[in-house]
């Protein structure tokens, strides 16, 4: 059960990035010329999802299982530190360069837009980057 | 001071799809238990060693899901041309920004944007402001300094 759940979870999130816009670069670049000619649709993406997502969590968090009974894996670092933001900084920038995020890459992939496995083998290396630079600096 | 682009302004859509993200973002959550972080996703099915099936059973079937996603819009609605204009080399530099950001931040838009902002967390309100302005001075840099 709870692996159809993840897979109707990929499938409503793929079809709610195509229809709010976010797949198209074009689009994203105009949400962040922010100093420019602003295009602000972007922002009603977050606007309208955020109600879902915090009753979700707030259910979940007060009853501390999930729908079907299993344990619940949420983060629970609250610690707010350089590494936070110095990377979030190079995600935006990269986000800014080339107007795609994590998931709409995912999404155009699955599009046959292949030209998108340019943008999506650097960032699974640089993702293995910093996990493994992370491995290194825990161990020693 | 700022200039709103309203003929490219699409709010229903926006509306429409963000409510469907929440949708999905709040399914994973209920049923099962996890937060919908596409950079973590991804990063966890990347882990060697041997960890239990389960580890990665539900994160390639949402990745499953996403890859779907166009075929079934396709089936019941067009899907407007995309227009994108990034060269090879942007494209490059821009994925090892964003895969190197996210690890070091712990997540991106969706991860803190969408369920770190539900959860009310204050480290991705702070994760959300950063690339939000870190993205926004970066477009003004690239778009009307370098002219990408």
């Amino acid at each position: 059960m709870n692996q159809l759940t993840a897979l109707m979870s990929g499938l409503l999130f793929g079809i709610g990035l195509i229809l709010s816009g976010m797949t198209n670069p074009a689009k994203v670049i105009g949400f962040l010329d922010v100093f420019g000619s602003w295009n602000p649709s972007l922002a009603l993406v977050m606007a309208a999802a955020i109600p879902f997502t915090f009753f979700a969590f707030r259910w979940l968090e007060a009853r501390q299982k999930t729908l079907l009974g299993e344990p619940v894996h949420l983060p629970g670092t609250t610690q707010i530190d350089t590494r936070l933001i110095i990377g979030s900084v190079l995600f935006g920038i990269g986000w800014a360069l080339a107007g795609y995020c994590p998931g709409p890459a995912i999404v155009a992939l699955g599009d046959g837009r292949y030209a998108i496995l340019y943008f999506i083998v650097p960032m699974i290396l640089g993702m293995k980057l910093v996990d493994g630079v992370s491995h290194y600096v825990k161990k020693s | 001071m700022i200039t709103i682009n309203w003929s490219e302004f699409t709010p229903y859509s926006a509306l429409a799809g963000g409510a469907l993200v929440g949708l999905a973002a709040a399914i994973l959550a209920v049923f099962n238990g996890r937060i919908l972080g596409v950079s973590g996703i991804v990063s966890q099915l990347l882990n060697g060693g041997s960890p239990p099936k389960e580890h990665y059973r539900w994160r390639l079937l949402f990745i499953f899901g996403m890859l779907l996603a166009p075929m079934f819009y396709r089936a019941v609605a067009f899907i407007p041309p995309v227009e994108d204009n990034a060269s090879i080399y942007q494209l490059v530099i821009a994925g090892l920004l964003v895969g190197v950001g996210t690890r070091l931040g712990s997540g991106c838009t969706s991860g803190h944007g969408v369920c770190g902002l539900g959860r009310l967390s204050v480290r991705s309100l702070v994760a959300t402001l950063s690339f939000m302005l870190a993205g926004a001075l970066a477009c003004y840099y690239f778009l009307h300094g370098m002219g990408l």
